[in-house]
């Protein structure tokens, strides 16, 4: 499979990018960002011409496209302001838990709320080797079966301050068996005991913030079970690719914004008598960084295709993340270079970029967990 | 193995600035990132203690220390996480040019005011159009009667809103050839025409009182000429040696700091029930930045005993600085991703020093007028 944009894939991108235009503002990314405030506005206008969700099926108000033309909305987003970008796109994270393990019901109630622009979702970025470690424990209270009792507290909850529903992975301590104990569950950010325990300020990402989000005997009605019973560790790793992939096209986008006003800076400025872009290593800079830019977008555009078969292709989408963030914080790095001082002073936004970069790039594990991930499905199990 | 030959002296100085920092600094530096300041008392606090300008003579109250004191303050400030106490811009970059080209008058006014803390100094060359090419600066001084008019803009000048007394950089327009027509200027704050710009906004260095400066019509006495008329150029020169030197030992300092900070994450810290420092992986990673700061630290302690000995060292400076705060920085990216999630919060004191690394590839010359001055000296044309 070969990734070429359709017309309508790239009337996406066009209808995308007039609206950031038109509604990002800088002098607005840059206070947002100070304050660590969420882009209400912008978010509920992009909800309402049909951004957030756009690979979601139409029935639940979303797009009815695919995961690529998801993609294309959150590189195009990012590009022209990472951290409103972002903030928009992550908003509806956990909408894809839903789509892909939620009841009928559960769809029909919740996914047009946060794909119409009224409910943002708060979720921990799901790691294979972290998941278990979360505190949350979930008991069967009452009546057997009718209501959860959550107790504990989980960390860096992406978006946790601004959320209206938060989903979350939940250890069964009334099951035996630890491994087969956790649940996927589905928490309103307003039931009683639910409380903002503490809003990490962040290097990056900070319109969407990370969280660690106090359960203190809180109720939650059984329906509110997502997926199957004790299944939440697998069911949470199925969705793993939804989420690498909507963080490597926000990387993705994040390197192309951070690329765009670098060379913005190049043209125009003058220095040594002429501009800087005639200097052949600036020439070969902007060059390594367009071949970066590239190579990420062809795994990230092909992992999309991947993402929306029946069989995720993780290797992809695992390698894709990786490209992409590294991607986005080699060229933006390069793009403070080359503004120089300016580069570094807040007021030329390349330097948010390289700590939004930083941020989703670290925000994907650590430095072993992508590559020790596609190392594992590309040597397989070893005959002892 | 090379090591710099501290004596006791050398020791007992650290010691004891690091006692003042941990307890005069380190407590407060949270509340300075926040408040993107610092109060002006602790520069009085520092140079009290005399941690302030080592190596001025100590006629002038000075300690009249080798380069080994400015190592140590710069190492040790680095653990302070901070940069709004910019104590080697003003003890190891600004005053040394009053030390050097000041007049005895000169000496005798400003000198014992640096040592102690009262004169915070800033110095301005970089213009908003004349950064790597400092030679193009349009700030001019024009001499009338007994006094100096100057005119023009400064930016990024770090300790721009505590200066009391900046070393200025500006062209004389009756001379055409640049490297004749720069002069250095002692302009001292309150003068009339000279204000203060507001505190710039920056990915880090965020206590850092950077600012942009600008002189109006502002007229200061011919005898604040700072060494020889139309020298400037080559003054500068001279001293962005010891500048340089400066950032490769800060950026040397910023990488050690945490690389040791996340060995030691990783000795105490598990990801799905294995110990990270376990992993062989990160073993290596560790092993890798290990290995550089090693190589780097005999190259840069090579620089600091040849400048010592006050030794010309600027071709040798600028391969440190380059190699050194780019080392510096993929060091700190290499950190941040094998710690993890916890990399992505500011609470984790790597973060902050992060954003402020990223700085040494810029200033002081930015890597790329670095390699051009190498380029020089290896005959290639």
């Amino acid at each position: 499979m070969t990734y070429r944009l359709n017309p309508s894939q790239k009337a996406i991108q066009k209808t995308a990018l007039e609206f950031a235009r038109g509604e990002f503002d800088k002098d607005t990314a840059r206070e947002f960002d100070k304050r660590a405030e969420f882009p209400e506005t912008i978010w509920r206008k992009a909800a309402e011409l049909g951004f957030i969700g756009i690979h979601m099926p139409e029935k639940f108000s979303g797009g009815g496209m695919g995961s690529l033309e998801n993609v294309l909305v959150a590189e195009t987003f990012a590009g022209k302001d990472s951290t409103t970008g972002a903030a928009i796109m992550l908003a509806g994270l956990a909408a894809d838990w839903l789509a892909r393990f939620g009841s009928e019901t559960q769809q029909t109630e919740l996914l047009p709320e946060i794909l119409e622009g009224r409910m943002r979702t708060g979720a921990a970025l799901v790691q294979p080797d972290a998941v278990g470690q979360d505190a949350l424990i979930g008991m069967e209270d009452g009546e057997p079966g009718v209501l959860w009792r959550i107790d504990g507290e989980l960390d860096s909850v992406i978006n946790g301050r601004a959320a209206d529903i938060f989903f979350v992975l939940c250890s069964n301590s009334t099951f035996a068996e630890p491994s087969g104990g956790v649940s996927m569950l589905v928490v309103e950010a307003d039931k009683p005991g639910v409380t903002v325990e503490k809003d990490h300020p962040m290097l990056g990402l900070r319109m969407t913030g990370a969280a660690r989000i106090k359960f203190a005997g809180v109720h939650v009605p059984l329906v509110n079970l997502i997926g199957r019973r004790n299944q939440g560790l697998k069911q949470a790793s199925r969705i793993l690719p939804e989420s690498r992939l909507l963080l490597a096209a926000l990387a993705l986008g994040t390197a192309q914004g951070a690329f765009d006003r670098a060379l913005a800076h190049v043209r125009e400025r003058e220095q040594f008598g002429k501009k800087i872009a005639g200097f052949q290593v600036t020439r070969h800079k902007l060059a390594e960084m367009a071949l970066q830019i590239e190579q990420a977008r062809c795994l990230t555009y092909q992992a999309a295709l991947q993402v929306d078969g029946k069989k995720a292709d993780f290797r992809l989408v695992a390698m894709a993340n990786l490209a992409a963030t590294r991607a986005a914080v080699s060229v933006a790095f390069e793009a403070i270079q080359l503004l120089g001082g300016y580069g570094y002073t807040s007021e030329y936004d390349v330097e948010r970029s390289y700590r939004d970069a930083k941020t989703l790039q670290v925000l994907s594990g650590n430095g072993n967990t992508l590559t020790d991930e596609i190392g594992d499905s590309i040597i397989g199990k070893l005959k002892s | 193995m090379n090591q710099l030959p501290y004596t006791d002296e050398h020791n007992a100085f650290r010691r004891r600035l690091r006692d003042f920092l941990e307890s005069e600094v380190i407590p407060h530096v949270d509340r300075w990132e926040t408040d993107h300041r610092i109060p002006r008392d602790i520069w009085r606090k520092m140079g009290r203690e005399g941690f302030l300008c080592t190596a001025v003579p100590r006629e002038y109250g000075g300690l009249g220390g080798d380069f080994l004191y400015s190592v140590i303050v710069n190492e040790e400030m680095v653990r302070t996480n901070h940069t709004g106490l910019m104590a080697q811009l003003h003890s190891d970059v600004v005053v040394p040019y009053i030390d050097t080209f000041g007049s005895a008058a000169q000496k005798e006014k400003y000198l014992p005011g640096c040592v102690s803390g009262d004169i915070v100094t800033a110095v301005a060359m970089t213009e908003p159009d004349a950064g790597s090419d400092l030679a193009s600066m349009t700030s001019t001084a024009v001499e009338e009667g007994g006094q100096v008019v100057l005119n023009g803009a400064k930016t990024f000048i770090s300790n721009g809103i505590h200066c009391d007394l900046v070393v200025l950089a500006a062209r004389n327009p009756n001379v055409a050839n640049p490297h004749n027509a720069i002069s250095l200027y002692l302009v001292e704050d309150g003068t009339a025409g000279f204000k203060k710009g507001q505190r710039i906004e920056k990915m880090g260095m965020r206590s850092q009182d950077t600012a942009e400066l600008f002189f109006t019509n502002c007229r200061i006495p011919a005898e604040n000429l700072l060494g020889e008329k139309g020298g400037g150029f080559i003054q500068l020169m001279q001293k962005l040696q010891q500048e340089r030197l400066v950032v490769a030992i800060w950026s040397m300092a910023i990488a050690k700091y945490m690389m040791s900070w996340t060995r030691d994450f990783c000795r105490r810290n598990s990801r799905g029930g294995e110990l990270l420092a376990a992993s062989q992986a990160i073993q290596f990673a560790l092993v890798e930045m290990e290995t550089d700061l090693r190589v780097g630290t005999a190259f840069l302690n090579d620089l600091i005993m040849a400048h010592n000995r006050r030794e010309a060292v600027v071709v040798e400076t600028s391969m440190a600085k380059f190699w050194m705060s780019q080392k510096a920085n993929q060091i700190a990216n290499r950190c941040l991703e094998v710690v993890g999630d916890v990399a992505a919060r500011e609470e984790c004191p790597l973060v902050r020093m992060w954003r402020d690394v990223r700085i040494q590839t810029i200033f002081a010359g930015t890597n790329e007028i670095m390699k051009g001055i190498v380029a020089k000296s290896m005959n290639l044309q």
